[in-house]
Order: structure tokens, then C-alpha cells, then sequence
């Protein structure tokens, strides 16, 4: 049966199939065991709410993403500039957004830096300071890309005459885009979980909208299946998506 | 073409890839091999030559003009030469065509369609027209290496430098890179090649350059090099060398 082992779509189907076929019946068997006493009916009028949150929380992660795709754009290009300033600030600003929990820059960024520049815009400066947070992990992405672009093929560039910002547009960051791809996705899967911690700064998204579900009506999986669920609907599609470019991209060195 | 080395000297870190060498071609030289021992200098010699290294110490002049040592001045004279490296020359996401058409368009000023024609031009001349659209993955060693001839000569270089251009090639390949290299000679191409294909160097280059630890040891027109070296460590290389091909 070896037919049952290949990449082909029939062979991939049956096997999504059973395989969750088996974790619903794992999962089933689970809840029956602790015996869970399900309140849907509590939760139904929250819809949309949920669905407001759900919209928030795409929105703050689609601003933070490409805000963070610029910042760790030009972090990654401080880092690796010669003029010794500007490297100090980016490669000190990148450890200092990755080496602080988020936490701490949101309370700090929005009740401190935020306040004293008087804007008091919570969705705003929820993402950007998410952006920044994100933006320092995709700089260290980029540069791993940038760097595993071997000596010869920059010599090859010197060669044909290119300058240097010539030798980054047409040969460093197309071939580092294609490396650098399967990292940033896993980074922008985890920047739309972590939008969750806006909260903390009063932005009311998906998570926040299910604790107030949750808590009116003295529920929890009711609230955290849905949520897990709407988190999926779009972490899943950005993975394909992701999968699909890769595979656009893709040339053998 | 007339090159001259003055007391070349360039480190890498404790390195010393050159130290102080120099030579002097004839006035009329058109083919130049840099022969000698792996390590003795002859890759850093023609990156110096080409302006893709500028050394501490010392000067190259070309025709009696000096190479310039500043960045700006480089990069312009990198623009006339064209080069060729041992392997991985060509850039993989871009096809053979794209590869020889790019450089044109962007660093040379040409139009897309008359930089496409050109490169189309060169890839015939090289018998590559039909691999115009392919990957250098898809592509073997020796047409890897005719195209990235074939990028070389585009944009009509006033020089151009081959550095080992075939030793990372098996004999089949590297006969058909030789070849190609040996009627650019003939058509009168100024060439400076670092090889080991003594053989070849012997068939095609009128100026030998002889480099042992970052010195030229000898530099003489290649029929005296070639049949009376004077020098007794070049003797022994060419001996060595000879004994088996």
C-alpha cells in the first residue's frame, strides 16, 4: 500500500481525515471525562461582540505587521550600516525590544511615552508599539538572510559593476526574501497572538471581548474554543499563503 | 596593453597574500597568464588588476594610467572590465538571460530591449541560445561558466580577467570553456587568466606573470617563459606540471 504514502491529493485527504477524526474523538472523550457542562446558549448573544473583537484584533495585527516588516527592515539595515552611530542604536534597540517582556513596553510606551506626548489614541499606539515589539524579532530574521548571502555572489556583484545599494536591490534581497520567508510568517503568526496583549492598555480585542463573556456568564471553553478557532481562521491562511510564496520562490543555489 | 605592478603589497588580517610584487608586461601585450603555485597570489593579483581589491601598498598602471585607490574610482573602472571566477559566478534566481541583460540595463544604461538583444547576441555566440530562460541550476558547470563568459563580454569590457575559470569543471567542460576563451584570444579580446592549464596558457597568452608567496619570481614574454624559464623555481612548476599532460 505504498499509494498511502505519497504526496498524491487522495492519499493526503484520507489521511487529514483520519487524523482528525482522531483528535476530535480524543478531545470528545476528554471533556467527557471531566464531565463539562457546556453553556452555549449563555454565550450566543455575545456574536457580536466577538465578532467586533475578532475585527479589532485583525485590524491591530494587519497595521503591526506591516509596521513591523519596516522597522525590522530598517533595524536589520542599522545594524549592518558602517557609520557607528546608527549600528549602536539599531543593534541596541533591537536587544532591548526582544531582551523586555511586551508587557512592560506597553504599559511604559502607552501610560508613560504616549502620555507624555500627549496622544491618546490606544489602537494607534497599541500598534505601533506591537509593530516595534514584532519588528525587532524580523530584524534578526533579515539579517540571517541577508548574511547567509555567500562572499561570492557579493564579488559577483562588485564584478558586473554594481554599486551597493545596487548589489542589495538586485541580488542580496531577492535571495534573502526567499530565506527569510518561512521565519517571518512564524513572527507574524506569533505578532496576531500577541496582539492579545493590548488589553492591557484598554484596547478592547478578540481575548479581552471573550474574558467579558466568560465572565458574565460564569463560563470559559464556551468563550476559548471560539477564540482559538477565529485565531485559526487567520493564522492558518497566512501559513498557506506563506507556503505558496516559498514555493514561488523557489530555485536551487 | 601595457600593465605594470609597482610594489603590490595587500595582507589578509596575518595574510600576506601580496608582498611588494612587481612586473612590467611589454607594451603590446594582449594576453596575460598569472601561472603559479595555489596561495603564491595570482587571484589577489588580478582582483587588484580589476579594481575588485585595492591594495595597501603600491600601484597598477594600465597603459601608464594609474588605477585610482578611492571607492568611486574603482567602481568606475570595475565597469569596463568584465570577469569570470573559478564557480557560482552567475545570480541563481535570475535566468541565464536575466543574468547578462541586468548589468546592461543597470549599470550601463541601456535601453530593455537593446540590453535583451545584446544578451541574446552573446548567448548565441557562445552556443547557449537555447538555455536563455533557464536557472544556472538547470544548467551544467561548463554552460554555467560560458554564460557567465557571456556576461563578461556584454557590455564590451576594455579587459577581461578569468580567474581559474575552469577548475572546478571535469575535462569535457573544461575543454569547451577553453575553447571559448581561446577564440576570444583570437579575435583579439585583451585577457589576463590565472589558470593552471599550463598547456593552454602556452597556446593562447603572449605575457607570463609567475607568482610564488605574493612575488612575482618571473615576468616574461610567454615563448621565453615557456621554453627557458629563468627562474629556477618556475622551471621546476612547469616541469611539474607538464609531467603528466
Amino acid at each position: 500500500m505504498t499509494w498511502l504514502n505519497s504526496r498524491s491529493p487522495l492519499a493526503l485527504g484520507i489521511w487529514s481525515i483520519v487524523l482528525i477524526a482522531g483528535v476530535s474523538a480524543a478531545l470528545y472523550a476528554t471533556f467527557a471525562a471531566v464531565q463539562y457542562r457546556w453553556n452555549w446558549s449563555g454565550v450566543w448573544p455575545y456574536r457580536y461582540q466577538f465578532i467586533s473583537g475578532w475585527l479589532t484584533t485583525l485590524g491591530i495585527s494587519l497595521g503591526a505587521m506591516l509596521f513591523s516588516v519596516i522597522v525590522g527592515f530598517l533595524l536589520m539595515a542599522g545594524g549592518r550600516s558602517s557609520w557607528t552611530p546608527v549600528r549602536l542604536f539599531a543593534t541596541g534597540m533591537t536587544a532591548f525590544l526582544r531582551g523586555t517582556p511586551l508587557l512592560v513596553q506597553l504599559l511604559i510606551g502607552y501610560y508613560v511615552i504616549a502620555n507624555a506626548l500627549r496622544i491618546n489614541e490606544p489602537l494607534l499606539v497599541g500598534t505601533l508599539l506591537l509593530g516595534f515589539f514584532e519588528g525587532a524579532y524580523l530584524a534578526e530574521i533579515f539579517r540571517g538572510a541577508v548574511e547567509s548571502i555567500g562572499a561570492s555572489q557579493r564579488e559577483s556583484a562588485r564584478a558586473v559593476g554594481f554599486s551597493v545599494p545596487q548589489t542589495y536591490r538586485y541580488v542580496i534581497i531577492p535571495q534573502a526574501f526567499r530565506r527569510a520567508l518561512p521565519g517571518t510568517t512564524g513572527q507574524l503568526v506569533s505578532l496576531i497572538k500577541d496582539s492579545s496583549l493590548l488589553s492591557v492598555i484598554g484596547i478592547e480585542e478578540l481575548v479581552q471581548k471573550v474574558r467579558i463573556l466568560n465572565a458574565g456568564n460564569y463560563t470559559a471553553l464556551e468563550g476559548y474554543i471560539p477564540l482559538a478557532i477565529a485565531y485559526l481562521a487567520v493564522t492558518l491562511p497566512l501559513t498557506w499563503w506563506a507556503r505558496t510564496l516559498e514555493r514561488r520562490f523557489a530555485y536551487e543555489t | 596593453m601595457k600593465l605594470e605592478g609597482i610594489n603590490l603589497t595587500k595582507t589578509f588580517g596575518s595574510h600576506h597574500a601580496l608582498s611588494g610584487a612587481e612586473f612590467c608586461t611589454s607594451d603590446d601585450a594582449r594576453v596575460i597568464a598569472l601561472l603559479g603555485p595555489s596561495g603564491g597570489g595570482k587571484s589577489t593579483l588580478l582582483r587588484v588588476l580589476g579594481c575588485l581589491l585595492v591594495p595597501e601598498i603600491g600601484s597598477v598602471s594600465m597603459d601608464g594610467e594609474v588605477l585610482p585607490h578611492d571607492e568611486v574610482g574603482a567602481l568606475a573602472e570595475r565597469r569596463k572590465n568584465g570577469f569570470v571566477f573559478q564557480g557560482y559566478n552567475l545570480f541563481p534566481h535570475l535566468t541565464a538571460l536575466e543574468n547578462i541583460a541586468l548589468p546592461l540595463r543597470s549599470v550601463h544604461g541601456m535601453t530593455a530591449p537593446d540590453a535583451c538583444a545584446r544578451a541574446q547576441e552573446l548567448l548565441e555566440r557562445l552556443g547557449l541560445s537555447s538555455h536563455a530562460n533557464k536557472r544556472p541550476s538547470q544548467l551544467s558547470g561548463g554552460q554555467q561558466q560560458r554564460a557567465a563568459i557571456a556576461r563578461a563580454l556584454a557590455p564590451k569590457p576594455r579587459l577581461l580577467l578569468l580567474d581559474e575559470p575552469t577548475s572546478a569543471l571535469d575535462p569535457v567542460m573544461t575543454g569547451e570553456v577553453l575553447d571559448v576563451i581561446r577564440e576570444l584570444a583570437e579575435s583579439g579580446q585583451n585577457i589576463v587568466l590565472a589558470t593552471h592549464e599550463i598547456s593552454f596558457a602556452r597556446q593562447v597568452a603572449d605575457w607570463v606573470v609567475f607568482l610564488a608567496e605574493g612575488k612575482v619570481v618571473e615576468s616574461s614574454a610567454a615563448t621565453d617563459f615557456f621554453t627557458q624559464p629563468k627562474n629556477p623555481l618556475a622551471k621546476r612548476y612547469l616541469e611539474g606540471l607538464s609531467k603528466y599532460r
